[in-house]
């Protein structure tokens, strides 16, 4: 029994990552419909962003605002200059983008800050809070720093004028347009936002797997397939979807496959709720007419 | 009756001659140029191994190994429109059939290219099925992590016996029978043999029933339903085609590399596949050969890129010249290189 609280703790901790990332592909896929496959790898670049502020001596609490508004100018500069012209290509060139970006990024920040592990420190306390060994300080602090942000989206897209405006262009583009909402710029804000919460999945993640270019690949098959577990239409979705993927991983590597494995189970898991339940668990149904 | 005349006319016109075959330049006829380019082409892929040493020769094998991998996704996403992110685990599946085969059982080289195509054909066929009912985005999705997983897969510790784990498995090239060519003139003569067969394959599949069944299924489904054809056989199977041509080139790749391990199919494999399509140009099946030189050239431009920044190491730096290329692709030519030539054509012609 202790085993099985153990790792399902680990779990919650290690789904809180994928939480992350899994918000994050869930806020660009309501925008524009499509996986971003590049996720993964702007949040490393963030990640990279943080670590070099961090290195200059700023301290951690400065470093995150300011990568955040960083990675979220980034995002909107990437909608504004790469996608915004080829808004109307087929599918086909826009995942082509995707992994243009994705290399480009990998590679750069391999280029710039090499490929060697670097330390990230963990900005909450090391002392116990808790009187208990099932979950780290840095895990649970992850865990409410999610939770937190989830809040914070869900009131801004429920309760501000650019939320809702942003719900309306992404429903229906062109009442959208024709009640005066700009839906581009709506499109690029939400980039925008994807990529400042990946920002914040990235620095959080940083300190327990390092940065490094290839940090984010597999972090990024368990962010989607969170995203696909919770439906791809539900931000609060993703985020549970992402937590159950953690646990299921962790159990499964404890109890049946061993830790061999795991991607086999995330590819397992994208594959099983694709083909059973396309939707996910909260996503709703999208009918389609012929 | 004048109605009925009006309906002949049209039946005896049912299979128009494509004006685009009269069409000359320098007063040579489109088709004939076609040939002349084609034969020219042939000659010098077997003219040059003689001029050249063996690295460029070992370099020349390499991109036919890639257009033969690229020609396969073109099949499945150029001409059938399904997406794959995923064809380096086809790659993989096909070098690690060769590697066990010849390393466990010490069968020879050439028997074991067939069981590799068909060892894919079959992991193709058995993944398009259920690929069957994931359209577009979700498919690329699922292709995506069967790469991303392929590597773990190989990796394996219940495996190990076969694939040798992380260390993979040690080959030995086949030798020259013959005393005027070098090991690595006969291997490239064999892989070239092979890569016409499967591109005369290709095109005759795609010019064929199938081939425009394919097609109808990529403009639009229900419309080829409809029509009368069976849209899941035919994902099914073009899936289990295309996985069968990149199969028989990472069986390819294992004997010209001598060596199979689990990090050489990775994602970014699969990444090198699609940048080649797409530079070449989807749905042409000469643009898989213009991609196939291109992936193999691209690391060495990134070095000289990575020397103008005064690094002296460009590790890494090909992955972002790669996506440049792709966005500079998308943006200029979406037709890819094949598209740019018939762009040209098409001007000079009268």
């Amino acid at each position: 029994m202790d085993l099985f609280l153990q790792q399902t703790f680990s779990g919650l901790a290690n789904g809180a990552i994928y939480a992350c990332v899994a918000l994050a592909v869930v806020m660009i896929y309501q925008a524009i419909d499509h996986f971003n496959f590049a996720q993964g790898e702007m949040a490393m670049f963030s990640t990279f962003i943080a670590w070099q502020l961090l290195q200059w001596g700023i301290p951690f609490w400065l470093v995150f605002p300011i990568c955040v508004v960083i990675s979220f100018a980034g995002g909107v500069a990437i909608e504004r200059i790469i996608f915004g012209p080829i808004h109307d290509a087929p599918v086909l060139s826009h995942v082509i983008v995707f992994i243009a970006l994705f290399s480009i990024f990998n590679s750069l920040a391999g280029f710039i800050w090499e490929f060697t592990i670097k330390p990230f420190p963990s900005p909450f306390p090391e002392a116990k809070l808790l009187y208990t060994n099932l979950i780290g300080n840095h895990e649970l602090g992850m865990i409410v720093v999610v939770l937190f942000m989830l809040s914070l989206i869900y009131l801004f897209f429920r309760f501000t004028p650019i939320g809702l405006a942003m719900r309306a262009a992404a429903a229906n583009p062109e009442s959208a347009r024709l009640v005066g909402i700009s839906v581009k710029w709506m499109l690029s804000l939400g980039w925008g936002l994807a990529a400042a919460i990946g920002a914040v999945a990235g620095m959080l993640i940083a300190p327990m797997v390092f940065p490094e270019p290839n940090m984010m690949l597999g972090i990024l098959l368990y962010g989607f397939a969170g995203a696909v577990v919770g439906g791809l239409t539900s931000p609060g979705g993703a985020v549970a979807g992402g937590l159950l993927v953690g646990v299921a991983e962790n159990l499964a590597g404890t109890y049946l496959i061993g830790s061999e494995l795991k991607l086999t189970f995330a590819l397992i898991m994208i594959v099983g709720v694709l083909l059973l339940r396309p939707s996910g668990l909260f996503g709703r149904v999208v009918v389609n007419r012929v | 009756m004048v109605a009925d005349v009006n309906t002949t006319a049209r039946a005896r016109r049912a299979i128009p001659e494509n004006p685009a075959l009269r069409l000359s330049i320098a007063g040579i006829r489109l088709p004939v140029w076609r040939k002349i380019w084609l034969i020219l082409a042939l000659l010098v892929a077997v003219v040059m191994p003689f001029f050249v040493e063996d690295f460029s020769v070992f370099q020349m094998t390499q991109a036919l190994i890639f257009a033969m991998a690229i020609l396969g996704l073109n099949l499945l996403t150029g001409f059938n429109g399904q997406f794959s992110l995923g064809h380096s685990a086809f790659f993989g599946i096909g070098a690690y059939t060769t590697a066990i085969m010849m390393g466990h059982y010490d069968i020879t080289f050439y028997w074991t290219v067939i069981p590799a195509g068909v060892v894919c054909l079959v992991a193709g066929f058995l993944f398009g099925l259920p690929a069957l009912r994931l359209e577009g985005l979700y498919l690329a999705l699922a292709t995506f992590a069967l790469a991303t997983a392929m590597p773990q897969i190989l990796k394996y510790g219940h495996f190990e016996e076969f694939t040798g784990g992380v260390q993979g498995i040690d080959l030995d090239k086949p030798e020259s029978p013959f005393e005027f060519m070098t090991d690595d003139q006969f291997l490239y003569f064999v892989v070239l043999l092979i890569t016409i067969v499967l591109f005369i394959c290709a095109w005759n599949l795609v010019r064929g029933r199938s081939g425009r069944a394919m097609i109808a299924i990529r403009d639009n489904p229900i419309a080829a339903q409809t029509m009368g054809v069976n849209n899941s056989v035919y994902k099914s199977l073009t899936f289990g085609v295309s996985a069968l041509y990149t199969g028989v080139a990472g069986s390819m790749s294992a004997i010209i590399i001598q060596f199979v391990a689990p990090d050489s199919f990775t994602f970014l494999l699969a990444v090198t596949f699609l940048v080649g399509l797409v530079v070449g140009g989807a749905a042409s099946i000469p643009g898989a050969i213009f991609g196939g030189i291109f992936v193999l050239l691209i690391p060495n431009f990134s070095e000289w890129v990575a020397d103008l920044t005064g690094r002296t190491d460009a590790k890494g730096l090909s992955w972002a010249v790669y996506g440049m290329f792709l966005i500079l692709a998308v943006y200029v030519m979406p037709a890819g290189a094949a598209g740019l030539v018939q762009k040209v054509t098409a001007k000079l012609a009268r």
